[in-house]
């Protein structure tokens, strides 16, 4: 009973908070989300499995036998590491909030903490039902966040984010129950354990996985956002407040990168194989397109909004790989992407605490007024655009590299994209770079120019006078991110250690695959896949591997990758045929 | 004979007690008058709790019905959301007449008062509901049928003292028989095709027709028409044409009424009148229902589905919005009938006592609210609920985002259930097309979600009072108290479901083997 606290924890506060009166709901929200990072901090020793592809923290308590849906809690070390960012970045962001918010504040933290918990449950649920349970439900708390404290523009934003979001998951839903269906038929009995149904799924005809794939994109690439379903981001991002931007920003778009790196890259990999290139070019597309659109913003906050668009497209650049360098700059980019961007929104809600307007017009030179604010605003800045030693380069750098070597001619890795796919999408890193100087050269250096007070509506009730540069309120949400940031910046072995065992099996289902789509590709008429046996193909590219690349050497060799180890549950018949 | 007798026995208690309620409605005594819903209650309490001492295994296998066990099930959860609806109703009937007894400005007068009349109604038309259970052959079927809906017209018209009242209940009136006629019409041609009116006979008849290389034209054409007809009851398309217009003219409490009570007798006959073909008579050989039936039922399903969301998109009147969105259900709830037995009916069981509870606690909050003794109607009386009625804006907003299917709330799980059995038989298209409905659902469910909690109250909505009577208001906090815990039990209820189709497969399977 050691996982079902990381939900525990967060519900009781959330429920404390109800009956507790407003002033004191900031507090409890501070004490609770406290409590959980603490106590997932605790949980990194008991985890036991850091490095490897097992789940740790496995348990499973029945809940409607009838279809084997159960409450199945467990993580690996992907997961935990998201598990971590969530529950890390909880307490600035209430923390950040005390000021801000000055109006129906039980709902508000109560909202927060059932935000917390949402997530958290997404990334240990192990069971299908209840992964998507939690990845559905995200979306109240974000739903009211943004209603209620969001912007002048905040109906149009709330409704269009969840009715995006909603449509897109219904879709991926039915693709998900159509596998546990097969699933049924195949094994004679409903089960919903994402590791069986992943395995079942990755034995499935192309055509099939090709279907699930579309019906999965449709509900992860909206969350992500990959381009062309990206609209809904800039509207939610811009008009959420502050809170709600940085976990939107930070752990609500890893929703969909870990969907597509929990169940698209595993579930059907022919498919994943297939269409990688097409899925690439989408969020090259992104990269550059939202780069450019962010060049020409005026309202900071919808720069940084595009800005995620963008970085998102390297993260799925990376995942889609499907080589290990691409793989962990991916994850390694969700984790830093969470805490640069994060920070952003931080740094942008205090200046419109200040001056209610998020104009670049409106200001320059505020370095001269608010030094400690624009020197964290530097700090993340360069962090964001991949300045080596902060953490942004290191990941956007390996999913670049990834991208680079996924090529059909890699011996340990082929892939199917290649240096075009990478020089393209370094093109992006350039947009980054100029658009995010630039907006750096125009607020915080040249002439002081303060933005004219407006007193808007309706913030006019217990309004609190800021000083002119940060509170140490404020300078404390801001340095556990920067030390985070500087951390993974300089040794980025911490994170891509832990995850390596995950990211490495996850990789080593593709090399056969992609050989074998390549042989067919050239000898359309032989297509083998059915009659070879996947292990003779597997077990050939597993021994190039090893002769050539002795590092990596365990990937390939990690044959039970099919099963995830649990061949226990997997119907005989479909594994030979 | 006696056996049948036995599962009668909740409908007597229930005549029983629609005679008392009578007699005590016409009692000069006011407080007698005034306990006319709390015996109504007390007597769908006391069926309750008689209906599982009389289901056992023994009686069930004598009664040779085509469905046995589905009277357990379905009786017990229309006489407890039966209760609920009660409380929707209290206070409702004759409000101005007492409030004049009351001034002495009036005098008691037994022919003017309706309180009784009004709840002896109600009582015979749930009567009817439990009959369709019991239902074995045609004539029985049309009777129950008709009994759980003709009190309906009479209650939409005395619910409100109104013209549109009046007019709601002429058309419901008329349609109704128009329907009626429809599957009256159906019947007969069944009977036509199958020389029998016992249902398990024309399932032998039909097996038969099956073997001998499928079924004459005349018993589709009669299965069609019969369809179409219940689907009058169900509100399916394209019989759903009264629904807005009946939902808007009657109370709040009748109309919740109207949504559950007539659609659960709809959804049980469909479910016996398809019996009698079964699932089993695809002639590719497949599971399912014959190939016409099947598409016949696919297009009522996504017209249904389609035509109620983008109605009550359009809706400003919130009781316009429910009626629409009651449309939109039928059509989810067609995608388990399509499904056919095992998973399927068991979902349609599951989310016929599913969508009664979201359903009733979102009529119930209209229900409790009220400006100068008239009902709220419009969106923006909803607007800012929460300052003045924070419990009926919260119990909205649960209600509704149950009937979105919003993870975890009970809605959710009912459509999870449909939507599995869809896809288990291979209906995924269908099932995407739903998917696609409950997305554009969100937009109108959204609002009633977001007025009373996000908008700030305008100068209509802050003239908005609680009705004298407590009981709606206590029924919508029960409806969406069980729409947030009920999912952690679904699997119980689920169970039930399936005791309620038990002998139904089997029986499928023995009728088969004898026929051939």
């Amino acid at each position: 009973m050691l996982a079902p606290w990381l939900l525990i924890i967060p519900l009781v506060g959330a429920l404390a908070i109800i009956f507790a009166p407003p002033h004191q709901a900031k507090w409890i929200a501070m004490g609770t989300s406290i409590l959980t990072f603490l106590y997932s901090l605790a949980l990194m020793p008991v985890f036991g499995v850091w490095g490897t592809a097992e789940f740790g923290l496995v348990e499973t308590y029945p809940w409607l036998d009838r279809f084997g849906i159960t409450i199945g809690l467990g993580a690996d070390s992907v997961a935990m590491l998201l598990v971590l960012l969530s529950t890390f970045l909880m307490p600035l962001c209430v923390w950040g909030s005390f000021t801000a918010v000055q109006d129906r504040l039980r709902e508000y933290y109560g909202w927060l903490l059932v935000m917390l918990a949402a997530m958290v449950g997404v990334f240990i649920a192990t069971d299908l039902i209840l992964f998507y349970i939690c990845f559905e439900f995200t979306l109240v708390p974000m739903f009211f966040l943004i209603a209620i404290y969001g912007g002048e523009n905040r109906d149009k934003a709330s409704i269009k984010f969840f009715i995006y979001t909603f449509t897109g998951s219904l879709i991926a839903l039915a693709g998900l129950l159509y596998v546990a269906w097969q699933y049924s038929i195949a094994a004679g009995a409903w089960n919903f354990d994402i590791p069986s149904l992943t395995a079942f799924a990755s034995t499935m005809s192309l055509t099939e996985q090709s279907w699930i794939l579309l019906a999965l994109m449709a509900g992860f690439a909206v969350k992500v956002p990959l381009f062309p379903v990206h609209t809904w981001l800039p509207l939610a991002h811009t008009e959420a407040p502050t809170a709600g931007s940085v976990i939107l920003a930070a752990v609500l778009l890893k929703l969909g990168t870990y969907g597509l790196y929990r169940f698209v890259l595993p579930m059907v990999p022919e498919a994943v194989i297939e269409y990688a290139p097409l899925i690439a070019v989408l969020s090259i597309i992104g990269i550059l397109y939202a780069g450019l659109i962010c060049w020409v913003q005026t309202d900071i906050k919808k720069l940084i909004a595009y800005s995620s668009v963008s970085h998102l497209g390297f993260c799925v650049l990376g995942l889609f790989a499907l080589n290990p360098l691409g793989l962990q700059g991916s994850v390694l980019y969700m984790i830093n992407h969470g805490l640069s961007t994060g920070a952003l929104f931080f740094l942008i809600g205090m200046i419109y605490e200040r001056y209610h307007t998020r104009e670049m017009d409106h200001m320059s030179g505020l370095a001269r007024r608010m030094p400690i604010w624009a020197f964290f605003m530097v700090f993340f800045v360069l962090a964001s655009v991949g300045l080596p030693g902060l953490n942004g380069f290191v990941s956007e750098f390996l999913c670049l590299i990834g991208a680079f070597i996924s090529t059909p001619d890699n011996v340990t890795h082929p892939g199917v994209l290649g240096p075009w796919y990478a020089a393209f999408a370094g093109a992006g890193m350039i947009v980054a770079a100029m658009y995010l100087l630039i907006m750096v050269g125009k607020v915080v250096f040249g002439p002081l120019k303060e933005p004219h007070h407006h007193h808007h509506h309706h913030h006019h009730h217990s309004e609190q006078k800021l000083p002119a540069d940060l509170t140490m309120r404020e300078i404390g949400v801001l340095v556990p991110l920067a030390v985070l940031c500087l951390v993974l910046g300089l040794y980025p072995k911490i994170a891509t250690d832990a995850m390596s065992g995950s990211v490495n099996k996850m990789a080593s289902i593709y090399p056969a695959r992609v050989l074998e789509h390549i042989r067919t590709a050239e000898h359309p008429n032989s297509r083998s896949w059915e009659t070879a046996s996947t292990v003779e193909i597997a077990d050939s590219a597993a021994s190039t591997t090893e002769t050539l690349a002795p590092e990596t050497a365990s990937v390939a060799a990690d044959l039970d990758v099919l099963t995830f180890g649990r061949s226990d549950v997997f119907p005989e018949d479909r594994i030979d045929g | 004979m006696v056996d049948k007798l036995w599962f009668l026995i909740p409908e007597m208690i229930l005549f029983a007690g629609a005679v008392i309620v009578s007699i005590m409605g016409l009692s000069p005594v006011k407080k007698v008058r005034d306990a006319v819903p709390m015996m109504t209650a007390a007597t769908l309490a006391v069926a309750f709790v008689t209906i599982p001492f009389l289901y056992t295994d023994d009686r069930v296998a004598r009664a040779g019905l085509l469905m046995p066990w589905v009277g357990l099930y379905i009786k017990m959860v229309i006489c407890g959301i039966g209760i609920l609806l009660t409380m929707l109703c209290v206070g409702l009937i004759d409000r101005r007449y007492e409030a004049l007894i009351q001034a002495g400005r009036a005098k008691f007068d037994a022919m003017r008062v309706n309180r009784g009349e009004f709840f002896v109604f109600f009582l015979l038309s749930l009567i009817g509901v439990n009959l369709v259970c019991n239902a074995n052959d045609l004539i029985w079927l049309f009777l129950a049928l008709e009994l759980a809906s003709l009190p309906t017209y009479v209650m939409v018209a005395m619910s409100r003292p109104s013209r549109k009242a009046q007019e709601a209940a002429m058309k419901y009136f008329f349609l109704g028989a128009m329907a009626t006629a429809i599957f009256l019409y159906g019947f007969a041609l069944l009977y036509g095709a199958t020389g029998t009116l016992v249902l398990t006979e024309m399932r032998i008849a039909f097996a038969e027709q099956t073997a001998q290389g499928g079924i004459g034209f005349m018993g589709l054409v009669g299965m069609i028409l019969a369809v179409l007809g219940v689907s009058f009851k169900i509100a399916a398309a394209p019989m759903h044409f009264y629904v807005a217009d009946v939902y808007e003219g009657a109370a709040s409490g009748v109309s919740a009424f109207l949504a559950f009570v007539p659609k659960t007798a709809g959804m049980l006959a469909m479910i016996l009148l398809l019996g009698t073909i079964g699932w089993q008579g695809h002639l590719e050989g497949g599971v399912g229902l014959p190939m016409p039936i099947t598409i016949a039922l696919v297009t009522i399903a996504a017209l249904t589905m389609t035509l109620g969301n983008v109605g009550a998109l359009l809706q400003k009147s919130v009781k316009r919005m429910l009626a629409y969105s009651s449309v939109a259900h039928s059509g989810y709830m067609l995608i388990g009938i399509i499904a056919g037995p095992g998973m399927g009916i068991n979902a349609v069981l599951f989310y016929l006592t599913v969508y009664g509870l979201m359903n009733t606690a979102a009529f119930a909050v209209l229900a409790g609210l009220e400006r100068k003794g008239q009902e709220i109607e419009t969106l923006d009386d909803l607007a800012g609920l929460r300052m003045k009625h924070p419990k009926m804006a919260v119990a909205m907003a649960l209600s509704s985002g149950s009937l979105l299917g919003v993870p975890p709330l009970l809605g959710f799980i009912g459509k999870l259930y449909l939507f599995i059995a869809g896809v288990m038989t291979g209906h995924i298209g269908l099932v995407v097309f739903a998917g696609l409905n409950s997305a554009i659902s969100a937009w109108y469910y959204l609002a009633l979600i977001g007025l009373p909690i996000l908008r700030k109250p305008t100068p209509q909505s802050e003239t908005i009072v609680r009705t004298p009577s407590t009981w709606p208001r206590v029924a919508a906090v029960l409806g969406a108290v069980a729409v947030v815990v009920l999912p952690i039990f679904t699997g119980a209820l689920l169970r039930s479901t399936e005791i309620a189709t038990m002998g139904y497969e089997d029986a499928e399977r023995v009728e088969l083997t004898k026929a051939e």
